[in-house]
């Protein structure tokens, strides 16, 4: 349910950048998910191909590309990946602060066709 | 061809928002979204700040379900402004969405705007709605896990409100778990205890929220969502 909006507002966007291009379709959507949003891979590629259907985005390839969270330590500096249930440092010990990394939501490009 | 974006799905979302925000702060109302799971007890936190309020300030609340409007029901037969939204299965609130109910609400300048949120601590906090502040709600029966699973609806919060403090024991609720990973995902937001039956802790939490209500000036941070 969660990934329906998104794929729609998703959608939306490339098909309107799609015809100010006058493309004749959206061959491939590139996106990136930061890990932590929780947006699942299968449910962004089943909604995505349900909200194409009849726009110029019908049939695209969506490429999600997701990114590792990131925790930074605030006495050494480390940036590391969180495990489960955890914020901890492995180097100090600290416990760690969330940074922007796995926040990620975002189209990066798309290819178009241009009409035959 | 390949063409670049770099732009914020939810980009659309931002802008209603930023435009709400500036609407609401033209007119000295201060909005605060709530977010919380189904039954951390958001309800019971407006009803007792809204007691507390009463004759000193105008207050609305915009009730967010998936379905139903019991809340806005019990609200409303304790004399409390209430307007409610059904997403009809969507799992947040979004700034249209906002937008349309604020053009069926009369809110005197100067309020106190309430939006709860839907019962979900994913989503809601992808979301701004152009709220001031957004607070979280986390009841200690829902384990002290929280801010470890849902690290954005804690990051993304000014304050944290933990309520059912009476079930410490019951539940096995392990208070310093909870708050180190609340200082992980939001190192600046206080915690604030709240029985939201008693009202114990609501005095202190209005206190805090008038302290932000006087600094604010700017709108609830957006979600990073780009590089």
């Amino acid at each position: 349910m969660h990934e329906a909006s998104a794929a729609e507002a998703l959608v939306k966007m490339v098909s309107a950048e799609a015809v100010a291009r006058k493309a004749a379709r959206v061959s491939r959507i590139r996106l990136v998910v930061g890990e932590a949003t929780g947006y699942m891979r299968e449910s962004l590629e089943f909604y995505v191909a349900a909200s194409a259907r009849g726009s110029l985005a019908e049939g695209a390839i969506l490429e999600i590309r997701y990114v590792k969270p990131l925790v930074r330590c605030p006495s050494c500096g480390l940036e590391f990946e969180r495990r489960r249930f955890s914020f901890e440092c492995p180097a100090c010990g600290c416990q760690g602060v969330m940074t922007k990394a796995g926040s990620e939501f975002y189209i990066d490009s798309m290819e178009i066709e241009a009409p035959a | 061809m390949r063409v670049e974006l770099k732009r914020a799905i939810y980009e659309e979302n931002d802008v209603i928002a930023r435009n709400i925000h500036e609407g609401l702060a033209a007119r000295g109302i201060f909005a605060v979204n709530v977010l919380g799971g189904p039954g951390a007890g958001k309800t019971s936190l407006i009803t007792q700040l809204a007691a507390r309020l009463r004759g000193e300030a105008a207050l609305a609340v915009i009730e967010g379900d998936v379905a139903s409007d019991i809340d806005t029901k019990s609200l409303r037969a304790l004399g409390i402004d209430a307007y409610q939204i059904e997403t009809g299965g969507d799992c947040h609130l979004n700034a249209p969405m906002i937008k349309a109910i604020l053009g069926r609400m009369s809110l005197a300048d100067g309020s106190w705007l309430f939006i709860e949120n839907i019962g979900n601590l994913i989503c809601p906090a992808e979301f701004v709605i152009g709220e001031h502040i957004k607070i979280v709600v986390a009841s200690v029966a829902e384990g002290s896990d929280k801010p470890y699973k849902y690290p954005f609806a804690f990051a993304r919060s000014a304050a944290c409100v933990l309520t059912k403090p009476d079930l410490v024991d019951a539940v096995g609720f392990d208070e310093a778990f909870f708050r180190s990973g609340l200082a992980a995902a939001a190192p600046d937001a206080p915690v604030f205890p709240l029985n939201g039956r008693t009202g114990k802790g609501a005095d202190e939490l209005l206190a805090w929220l008038r302290g932000a209500r006087a600094a604010e000036l700017r709108p609830s941070p957006l979600p990073n969502h780009l590089p």
